[in-house]
């Protein structure tokens, strides 16, 4: 069992023919995704790599292939239009990699996709990926394991070390949410708290969050209330000064606010088991389910 | 990107937001030109640095003539000044801004940020003007008035209208700040912001209503994807730090700490954790350095040379999950950098993911003196042994 993406969602990926696109259609085909189309305005009649058709539009390549899922790498400047363009056909879930969006366009973005019943995971993410079965992103496939534990995370690299960390326990996933690094995001820890929680195939959740905002602070009184699976959770950004971005453009503590120690209280006190080292996530994992005190 | 208050009054402007008659100076000369063209005989001087808590600091003045603003502009002009949220170090003053005086019957506040859960910008208002949001945020949270508005709507009249029955205000003023509150609402989203304050909005004896200082932050991702030119050349690079330019000048992220041990990794996530480690292993990061997802052997190599051109730092971690970024192309750019730099202090190398066999391979081939870790922590312990710094 997984949760949003299994071996059936067929996939289309938006900005195909450019590099990034490209590069990644060709290894999410690799691991077994079904790219089944790509979107590029202007290049639509084309077969991309021999095989894949490319559409001026997602509402073509809906209609022709069935798509229920995309894949968007198109630069910045036109990332938050090719969302919306996604949305309005009907595709219910787009993976939106971008880093790079303004914020006003996210903002614009958000509003747009309330009005629909599309989910966004991201932008500025490394995407979704249901071990064994389909990966929507940009994660190296190999380093996942077919298993039962859901991870959902700010970043990107950071999942990596988190996923290696499990794999190499012998701890496989159920399903990765990589859920970005900006501060107005489509889909937030509550949301695949809800997800994870619902679904038969997953027995626990690890939970890394970062500094700023207060999503973390929400989740914990999510999971307090809600939430009867063990979840370990890391913050990074412990060390992080104050008023400076760190590398992710939500990444900042503002006003004294959004610090690493804030959200580990909030966690604490929701009974999350909380990893301060970023290398005892895995371990800590498996301490939580062997039923050992974290 | 942040903007002077002189920079800010004159986006201000553009938007028929008020501001007391005013002119920057260079030099002191400047300043007593610029107090005679202005033709208050109160006007104030105050230091344009991109920090707050210019007055406690010393950085503002009132003066009654031409001297004594040439006085008080030679006196700070091209000295540091220090005050609360600068650090001890200061920040250099290069230009001041003289203004006409202003009889204050009123101080309020009036600004816009990014609510980030909701995902909208939120006009804020409060009757406690002229001290930090934030102080009053964490004294009287209720004190803080907030309307949170649609980008794409805009804000609506009965917002404003809230606003202005909760600061109390009435006639003439009342419409007067009616009118400024659609004006901010209006340029954060047309200019990209992050941030816009007018803190103290001062409603003067004789009427009205004034911006008297003002304070805007501008989105990074704005100014890098061109939406803002005219903000754009308004950047004033003497109040970045240096290295953090020249990194981004690279396309790196990079961000100065006061620790000794350099750090370049690869993703934010992971970069802020290896921080974290270093920490928890008992030393201190002297950095954060992201060298992004896609780096090559260039900015592999440049991201090496700003590392090196701190002389605190006494040993420096590398820790890269290979995904996009292979870590044999990886290897290859470090041992090429290393070979160019001439690198004095240690280096702990942490390699992991694509590629990951060859990229340890050309570590180990050539020769050079690097340290290998198997995991995050095991690199933290190595990295501050080879410091000096173990416990």
């Amino acid at each position: 069992m997984s949760v949003l993406v299994d071996k059936n969602t067929r996939v289309i990926v938006q900005g195909i023919t450019g590099s990034a696109g490209g590069f990644h259609a060709k290894a999410m085909m690799e691991y077994g995704t079904q790219v089944v189309a790509g979107v590029t305005p202007g290049k639509g009649g084309q077969l991309w790599e021999g095989k894949v058709p490319v559409f001026n539009s997602c509402e073509e390549a809906v209609r022709n292939e069935g798509a229920n899922a995309s894949v968007c790498f198109v630069p910045g400047i036109a990332a938050a239009d090719s969302v919306m363009e996604a949305a309005a056909a009907g595709i219910p879930l787009v993976v939106c990699i971008t880093e790079g969006i303004s914020i006003m366009d996210e903002c614009r973005l958000r509003a747009f996709l309330q009005r629909t019943s599309t989910r966004m995971i991201g932008p500025n993410c490394p995407g979704i990926i249901t071990p064994g079965e389909t990966k929507l992103g940009i994660m190296p496939g190999y380093i996942h394991k077919k298993g039962d534990i859901g991870v959902v995370s700010r970043s990107g690299t950071l999942t990596y070390e988190i996923v290696w960390q499990l794999s190499n326990l012998g701890l496989g996933q159920s399903t990765c949410i990589g859920i970005g690094g900006d501060p107005v995001q489509g889909t937030d820890f509550i949301d695949c708290l809800k997800l994870f929680n619902a679904d038969a195939g997953t027995r626990a959740i690890v939970m890394a969050g970062e500094i700023g905002g207060t999503m973390e602070e929400e989740a914990a009184a999510y999971i307090k209330e809600h939430v009867r699976k063990p979840v370990v959770a890391f913050v990074g950004g412990q060390t992080a000064p104050p008023g400076k971005r760190m590398g992710h453009a939500g990444a900042i503590i503002q006003g004294g606010k959004g610090t690493a120690a804030e959200k580990y209280k909030a966690l604490r006190e929701a009974g999350v088991a909380c990893v301060i080292s970023p290398a005892e996530i895995g371990a800590t994992m498996k301490k939580v389910l062997e039923g050992k005190a974290a | 990107m942040n903007l002077h208050e002189y920079q800010t009054k004159q986006v201000l402007s553009k938007y028929g937001i008020p501001t007391l008659p005013g002119r920057v100076a260079e030099s002191p000369e400047q300043a007593a030109e610029a107090y005679r063209a202005i033709g208050s005989p109160v006007a104030v001087v105050k230091a344009q640095i991109h920090a707050g808590g210019r007055g406690k600091g010393g950085g503002v003045k009132l003066v009654r003539s031409a001297e004594e603003a040439r006085d008080f502009a030679a006196k700070i002009l091209g000295k540091p000044l220090v005050t609360p949220q600068t650090g001890p170090q200061g920040r250099i003053v290069r230009k001041v801004l003289v203004e006409a005086g202003c009889d204050i019957a009123r101080e309020l506040y009036l600004g816009c940020v990014l609510d980030r859960r909701l995902g909208l910008p939120v006009l804020m208002a409060s009757k406690q003007g002229g001290v930090e949001i934030e102080e009053v945020a964490a004294r009287d949270p209720q004190a803080i008035l907030k309307q949170p508005f649609d980008v794409g709507h805009g804000l609506q009249a009965f917002q404003a209208r809230a606003l202005g029955f909760g600061l109390g205000l009435e006639g003439e003023t009342f419409k007067a700040f009616a009118s400024m509150a659609h004006a901010v609402a209006r340029m954060f989203v047309e200019r990209d912001c992050s941030l816009l304050e007018i803190n103290p909005l001062v409603v003067p004896k004789s009427g009205g209503i004034v911006a008297l200082d003002g304070k805007m932050g501008i989105d990074d991702r704005a100014i890098e994807l061109k939406k803002q030119p005219e903000l754009a050349a308004m950047r004033d690079v003497h109040e970045e730090d240096p290295i953090e330019h020249e990194a981004a000048s690279y396309g790196l992220n990079y961000v100065s700490m006061d620790g000794n041990i350099g750090c370049m990794v690869n993703g934010a996530g992971l970069a802020m954790s290896t921080m974290d480690i270093i920490k928890l292993a008992g030393g201190a990061p002297a950095n954060f350095l992201d060298v992004g997802g896609g780096a090559n052997k260039d900015q592999v190599a440049k991201a090496f040379k700003l590392l090196l051109a701190n002389p605190s730092v006494k040993a420096v971690l590398i820790n890269i999950f290979g995904g996009i970024l292979k870590c044999d192309v990886l290897a290859q750019g470090i041992v090429d950098a290393i070979k160019e730099v001439k690198v004095a202090v240690p280096i702990v190398v942490r390699l992991e993911g694509t590629n990951v066999e060859a990229g340890r391979k050309i570590l180990k081939e050539s020769g050079l003196k690097v340290i290998s870790a198997a995991d995050m922590g095991e690199a933290a312990k190595k990295v501050i042994e080879a410091a000096g710094l173990a416990r």
